[in-house]
């Protein structure tokens, strides 16, 4: 992986936004205590949420918020991509297609129809994919939203020319942790936590509900080490176990991260049983 | 990656583009482009092209216990709202009445993104505005304590949501019957102490916004809010507008209509067919009778007289917001306890049920038809941002003409401060975006 020049006196920062709800690029502006601090220790020089001095890279470090739906997007982020050291993907629609992606298993032009009277005057791609398939990505941070420690961690990592690592457990370790009662075994709810991956800090179990997978699949689902989770194995539990209906079970899987590959599998498993 | 305050000039005679590619300090992704022909404003486009985003469509099939968490995701600045509007129509097909503590913390977790957003906008994308920067970040450099003051008091408001709701962007607690879980009253008091100095702080804010130079421009405007025999509105209340509207929230439909334009991903929403005012100046304007008396006193300590008419007083108005969801969330803090259940039991049943909610931006009108399994068949979601478009279009048509003696990139700045004064979501009214960006010569 590149490094940012730890050395150079102020590393040059890009915000890029493309679909997405604005929610990660707010996590970051949420860093109240740390961000005047960030805003010297980096030259902020294109983030338009927050600034109208948008400067032209190159970009030592770029943040890249949202999922590709348009052509104009699918150029724009490889020209991001060009005038980019480190790309960094920031939240699930960056890095999964998002909620987006529940356009993947539909007719978009009848989408359209319901939300337009013109249609014609709308132009979206078919599908809402992460960056990853347009061009190479250095480092994904998952989360709808990110956790915005997560993401200060990150960002002090490559700035001190570290390889940056998030958890890659599953939520269930945070949640014994936390010294939560387990919400499946207790309310018999059907809790993602075991398949998705820690760095909320198990907040919905915590909240008295059971995790929908925002994280993401655990280490492995798309690439890097150790293996896919056992997302085939809690499905059989919420249809046999907690009495799910197939559709119930499917509609767990395609959600916030359906378009992660073992989440895209399980319920694509499951939509042949509807 | 066009900047702000790009300018192009027409290669047509005694014609003038005025562009701005990007606009800078608002939420999602917006251009604005302005034709003037012999001296003369001809069109005022402002562009969404933040790619649509259909969430009305990805609703259908969906299980009705699964809208809070999609419908977040079309606002990461004001999700609450919009799992507000959702949860009070879905509880409206049920026959469900949250009352009591329940509903008390349904206000209070507004409050909550009142404050974050309103201080969002207030400190970091428009004071730089009034005081020369190009962002609160640069404009810390000079005046850090006010910064400094502005991020703890969105802190404050984050507190709230997190307390309430297990974080502050997509809070995952709220569900149609109440909460997934409910604070201990110790809970609640633990954050007492950071809303008294944010109290301050507000009343603080609230004066210094006041002292702005602002330019004279009072435009004639219909403002909308909800209204509510005896509160500022959250969740609750009729429809009403300067004209002498006054309708049930049911009727929306009936009086405001979504159409689309050509150049722009979000419908555009009018009044019998004429642009119209949502948010903090139109809320302020309609229901300062159901301030509280310290309110009151901080606004008329300002001087402004009532009803504000220019848009520039936006500002004063979302910081009397922010002082009043400090002072509102402390009320109700202080006689908290705990409810015997943190939601109501649902029964399901098919039907429709509309909700509007006052969301940061305006008004957020939702309708939803449900079938007997709970499952989504239709919804339809107007977003305050694409209600105050049409409007944003004419003050900016009015405004115009004072700024044409300006070079384009001048001109070009005054229009974009123009756009920031109505907070603008842009990534909400995409149910919404994509925009030809017609570059004729």
């Amino acid at each position: 992986m590149p490094k940012c020049d730890a050395e150079k006196n102020q590393p040059k920062l890009g915000v890029f936004k493309f679909t997405s709800c604005d929610g990660c690029q707010l996590s970051l502006l949420n860093l109240e205590d740390d961000l005047l601090a960030l805003g010297q220790a980096l030259d902020i020089a294109y983030f338009p949420e927050a600034s109208s001095k948008m400067n032209p890279g190159p970009y030592d470090l770029a943040l890249v918020e949202g999922a590709i739906t348009t052509e104009e997007d699918a150029h724009r982020i490889r020209s991001v991509r060009e005038q980019t050291k480190v790309l960094v993907t920031i939240g699930a629609c960056a890095t999964s297609g998002g909620i987006q992606a529940l356009r993947n298993w539909a007719d978009v032009d009848s989408f359209k129809q319901v939300v337009y009277p013109s249609p014609h005057y709308i132009h979206s791609l078919k599908t809402s994919t992460p960056i990853s398939e347009h061009v190479h990505v250095d480092f994904e941070l998952w989360g709808c939203p990110i956790d915005k420690g997560q993401l200060l961690r990150v960002i002090t990592d490559l700035l001190a020319g570290v390889q940056p690592q998030v958890p890659v457990e599953s939520v269930c370790l945070e949640c014994k942790r936390r010294g939560n009662v387990c919400v499946m075994v207790a309310k018999g709810l059907a809790c993602l936590g075991p398949v998705t991956r820690a760095g909320c800090g198990a907040i919905c179990p915590s909240m008295g509900r059971d995790c929908y997978g925002c994280f993401g699949p655990t280490e492995g689902a798309r690439k890097g080490p150790g293996f896919p989770p056992n997302t085939t194995s809690l499905a059989n539990y919420f249809h046999s176990g907690l009495q799910l209906i197939p559709v119930d079970v499917l509609r767990r899987f395609r959600g916030i991260n359906g378009y992660a590959s073992s989440f895209k599998q399980e319920s694509e498993r499951w939509d042949k049983k509807t | 990656m066009e900047g702000t305050g790009q300018t192009k000039s027409e290669g047509e005679k005694n014609t003038r583009t005025i562009a701005v590619g990007t606009i800078a300090r608002v939420e999602g992704e917006g251009a604005l482009r302005v034709t003037v022909k012999d001296g003369r404003v001809q069109d005022v486009e402002l562009k969404i092209f933040e790619p649509p985003r259909f969430f009305e469509a990805f609703l259908q099939g969906r299980h009705y216990d699964e809208v809070p968490d999609i419908v977040a995701r079309i606002c990461g600045i004001c999700p609450v709202a919009y799992q507000m509007s959702a949860v009070h129509a879905i509880e409206q097909i049920f026959g469900l009445h949250v009352d009591g503590a329940l509903r008390d913390l349904r206000r209070v977790i507004y409050c909550g993104e009142w404050i974050e957003s309103h201080a969002l906008h207030v400190f970091m994308l428009q004071a730089p505005d009034f005081l020369g920067y190009e962002s609160g970040i640069a404009m810390a450099k000079d005046h850090a304590s006010l910064v400094t003051r502005g991020l703890r008091l969105k802190k404050a408001g984050n507190a709230i949501m997190t307390l309430l709701g297990g974080r502050s962007v997509h809070p995952v607690s709220v569900k149609v019957g109440g909460f997934s879980r409910v604070p201990f009253r110790r809970e609640l008091e633990g954050l007492r102490d950071e809303l008294l100095w944010a109290r301050d702080a507000a009343v603080e804010t609230v004066r210094w916004v006041a002292g702005f130079e602002y330019p004279e421009f009072t435009p004639d405007y219909t403002c909308v809010a909800l209204r509510h025999p005896d509160e500022y509105p959250f969740n609750k209340g009729r429809i009403v507008a300067g004209t002498g509207l006054d309708i049930s929230v049911d009727e929306f439909e009936r009086h405001f209509s979504e159409h689309q334009v050509s150049y722009s991903n979000a419908l555009h929403c009018t009044l019998q067919g004429a642009p119209y005012l949502v948010g903090p100046l139109a809320r302020v304007n309609l229901n300062h009778d159901r301030l509280p008396q310290a309110v009151m006193r901080v606004l008329a300590d300002t001087g402004l007289s009532l009803p504000l008419r220019n848009p520039f007083h936006g500002i004063v108005a979302r910081s009397i917001e922010i002082l009043y969801a400090l002072e509102e969330s402390l009320r109700l803090i202080d006689r908290y306890e705990s409810p015997s259940a943190p939601s109501l039991p649902v029964t399901v049943r098919a039907g429709t049920g509309i909700a509007c909610t006052e969301a940061p931006r305006g008004i957020l009108y939702h309708r939803y038809r449900v079938d007997g399994d709970g499952v989504i068949r239709e919804a339809k979601i107007v977003p305050p941002t694409s209600q105050n478009q049409g409007r944003i279009e004419q003050d900016l048509r009015l405004f115009l003409p004072r700024v044409l003696d300006r070079s384009n990139e001048e001109a070009a700045l005054a229009c974009e401060r123009v756009i920031r004064c109505y907070d603008p979501c842009i990534s909400c009214a995409t149910h919404f975006l994509k925009l030809d960006m017609t570059q004729d010569a």
